[in-house]
């Protein structure tokens, strides 16, 4: 296998979140430019400074990146939108790393955010794709959850999951979240309540369900020695995959994309999976990180239970995981969830978690997943990340 | 095993009536071959042309070679539930009224993984018979059977959203002067409909088969406004289907009349009373379309095949049929959630017909395959060898069809 040149020379930096909401009066434009606005507060710019953006949201309207460099004032020579949900911020990194690396761009601004009210879940799902209004959405309207009920059904049945391994993933989550000041689930979780909480889509409970909420997240993409320059802590990017609609022969997704490319990630990063002290899975639902597990290498197809039974997801346990509480803990702030691990496998590896650090953290792997345009999410990524 | 389904209870009059909402209908133009297929009680997906692989969700180019080609085709309906779910919680205020929601995706023998609602007695890992149905929208969706029937598998409760099961529910037919109407009347009976009411014209006129009518009588002429709010009025609020058997059948061409009187006649009969009844009895029907146990569901037409295009030697009455036919579509419309039935049949066995020779269709007939159609969902149906025969000549080509008949 022919390995892609190495991302020499770029980092990432500045991470920012802008505190989500459950609900906001405020549209998606306002969540973005507020995070924005911090990237270039942090970073000591002045927003023309920004040559690159690069932009994710569900609910722009009719508005892209381009109606967005009108709204903002800026005058980008490299834009970029990507509609890719939970994939979004792996993507948007791998591009803009490439736009600086080559020159293309000097500073990109990676960006996404979504608003939230209290009835715009229910109509971004009726209309969230030409399949899922074909041939989805009318079959008891479950949106997400329902689609995602129905691959931890089939997962369960496969490898002989449990509630308790799924509910293990999200009591470690929420005691990760309450170190964290922007988490939305303030309260901690026990396996108990775990098990007895509402169900929602069987097997799917309340637990397994993220909050949509309003909310962004950015970074700002630049040469190591600009940032170096302008005294901002980066991370350098040893590795990155992306890959849409894996095995489609597949009759139900039991495997995502990370197994197509898992072996090239590493490979591009010259580490084991041994040699990640912090990972960040993108956690919709927790049988997507057990999936992430598996096809990602940390442990083998249909182990994934079994790991999560023998290992401390916690910060502060074997496999610190998820350490912002992730959006089953935070929310889901629309394609800013796609964001959330990445921006916070920033932060562990600079030092500068908001919440509890991992203590040593030299490097993380943060993954993305999105898209569930039928049946199954189409989008997956990971990036490999170290401490520059 | 689904439980038998309990004559319906009377209804409390403190309880709300359970508003007549619509799953979601929003679909792609390429998706209606499902609604097209399921109209007809058809399993059909698109099939590649160039390949042969079968496509869904429907597509406008081949998954496996991107050929453009892919005209919908009967395919095996085979297939194994290989995961389920139960939605208890969703936005969707027509679902939110019907949770618990099963689902499930079934890989079929044919190819595709499909999202399918679940009948109540399909078992997780078990084999399965899907089927393309109409839900209330009047789209067409997949409904997964078990892979053998069971008893009493007609009163599961997400299949009935899917069905206008006659059985317990009350049944208006509106004609029971001719043979057709007392031949559905007595099918009704039959097959356990709650009470079937039969609608009689000018009752103090004999007529053949007065002595044997099935049902409750009523007064009813469709040709006369007056008439049909009168019935409405009593009565609308009691009836869960309603089948027009008002037939008005005369032979002749355009040129064989020497005025328009009998037309006039056709029209009153064919296109003006089907929209009175429709007006008097449309909302009320409507409105009773989520109600109880047994809601409101179904407005069966009986329509000649002729309806498609004209036989000259009924030339003019194949223009009214036309035009009910016309009309009957923009009714599909307007009374969702209720089915529109349109039957299309062939020439009747009657007195109208006597110089026509067989195949022709007879009463006992037609009965049958309008309860048939109603216990299987199915909205659009032929009726005898003729009508199907007319269908299939129309579905190939429409004009080549007028031409054809107009060529004797
Ligand atoms: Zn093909």
């Amino acid at each position: 296998m022919s390995l892609r040149a190495a991302y020499d020379g770029v980092v990432a930096a500045v991470p920012v979140t802008v505190p989500y909401e459950r609900y906001s009066i405020h549209g998606a434009h306002w969540w973005i430019g507020r995070a924005l606005h911090e990237a270039v507060r942090v970073a000591g710019l002045r927003p023309r400074d920004i040559d690159g953006l690069c932009v994710s949201s569900f609910s722009l309207g009719n508005d892209t990146a381009v109606g967005l460099t009108q709204h903002f004032g800026l005058s980008p020579r490299w834009l970029d939108h990507i509609p890719m949900g939970g994939a979004a911020g792996v993507v948007g990194l791998r591009r803009a790393a490439r736009a600086v690396q080559m020159g293309d761009a000097d500073i990109v601004a990676c960006v996404a955010g979504d608003t939230n009210a209290p009835d715009s879940f229910r109509r971004m799902l009726a209309g969230f794709s030409r399949f899922a209004a074909d041939a989805s959405y009318p079959y008891g309207a479950g949106g997400p959850n329902a689609s995602f009920a129905l691959l931890t059904d089939a997962y369960m049945r496969r490898y002989g999951a449990t509630r308790e391994d799924f509910g293990r993933i999200c009591v470690a989550q929420r005691q990760n979240a309450l170190s964290f000041p922007h988490a939305l689930m303030k309260r901690p979780l026990t396996m108990e309540q775990y098990l007895a909480a509402r169900p929602i889509a069987d097997p799917v409970a309340l637990f397994d369900c993220v909050m949509p909420c309003a909310g962004a997240e950015a970074f700002l993409v630049m040469r190591e020695d600009t940032a170096r320059a302008m005294g901002l802590p980066g991370v350098r990017v040893l590795a990155t995959i992306e890959r849409h609609n894996a095995f489609p022969e597949d009759p139900i997704q039991l495997r995502g994309g990370w197994a197509m490319d898992c072996g090239e990630l590493y490979a591009m990063a010259g580490l084991t999976p041994d040699g990640i002290d912090v990972v960040q899975t993108y956690d919709d639902y927790p049988v997507i990180i057990m999936l992430q597990f598996e096809d990602l290498g940390f442990c083998a197809k249909g182990e994934a239970p079994a790991f999560v039974r023998h290992h401390d997801l916690t910060c502060g346990g074997t496999f610190p995981h998820n350490t912002s509480g992730g959006q089953l803990s935070v929310g889901q702030a629309g394609a800013a969830g796609g964001y959330l691990g990445l921006v916070e496998a920033m932060r562990q590896i600079t030092g500068q978690a908001l919440g509890a650090q991992v203590a040593g953290a030299k490097t993380a792997l943060a993954a993305g997943f999105g898209m569930i345009n039928y049946d199954r999410g189409l989008c997956s990524g990971a990036a490999i990340l170290a401490a520059a | 095993m689904t439980a038998k389904l309990p004559p319906p209870q009377r209804k409390n009059p403190l309880l709300p009536t359970r508003q007549p909402l619509l799953p979601p209908s929003s679909r792609s133009r390429t998706a209606l071959g499902l609604t097209a297929a399921a109209a007809e009680g058809r399993f059909a997906l698109q099939v590649c042309a160039d390949c042969g692989a079968v496509q869904y969700p429907p597509r406008e180019a081949c998954h496996a070679c991107l050929g453009a080609n892919l005209p919908w085709r009967e395919v095996p309906a085979g297939g194994a539930l290989i995961a389920e779910t139960t939605v208890r919680i969703t936005a969707d205020p027509y679902f939110r009224q019907r949770t618990p929601w099963r689902t499930g995706i079934v890989a079929l023998d044919c190819g595709p993984s499909v999202v399918a609602h679940l009948h109540g007695d399909v078992v997780p890992d078990g084999r399965v018979r899907m089927t393309l149905r109409l839900d209330k929208s009047g789209q067409g969706v997949m409904l997964a059977l078990p892979g053998q029937d069971t008893p009493d598998m007609q009163d599961d409760r997400q299949m009935r959203e899917m069905t206008c099961d006659p059985k317990g529910r009350r049944v208006l037919v509106t004609d029971g002067r001719n043979a057709f109407g007392q031949a559905m009347a007595r099918a009704f009976i039959d097959v356990g409909a709650a009470g079937v009411f039969v609608g009689v014209a000018d009752a103090w006129k004999p007529f053949p088969g007065q002595d044997k009518l099935a049902g409750e009588v009523v007064p009813l002429d469709i040709t006369d406004t007056d008439s049909v709010h009168r019935l409405a009025a009593s009565l609308g609020g009691r009836v869960e289907i309603l089948v027009n058997t008002a037939l008005h059948v005369r032979p002749g061409g355009i040129l064989d009349r020497r005025d328009t009187v009998t037309a006039r006649e056709e029209m009153e009969a064919t296109y003006f009373g089907p929209m009175r009844l429709a007006q008097a009895f449309g909302p009320v029907l409507r409105s009773r379309g989520a109600d109880g146990t047994h809601p409101a569901c179904a407005w069966v037409n009986i329509l000649s095949a002729y309806a498609l295009a004209p036989t000259p030697t009924f030339g003019a009455f194949a223009a009214t049929q036309a035009a009910a036919l016309s009309l009957a579509h923009s009714l599909r419309a307007e009374l969702r959630p209720l089915r529109v039935v349109n039957a299309l049949v062939g020439p009747l066995d009657d007195e109208w017909h006597q110089a026509v020779p067989p195949p022709k269709v007879a009463p006992a007939a037609l009965a049958a395959s309008v309860l048939r159609a109603l216990r299987d969902g199915i909205e659009d149906l032929a009726v005898g060898d003729i009508a199907q025969d007319l269908l299939a000549r129309w579905k190939d080509n429409p004009t080549t069809l007028a031409r054809e008949l107009a060529a004797g």
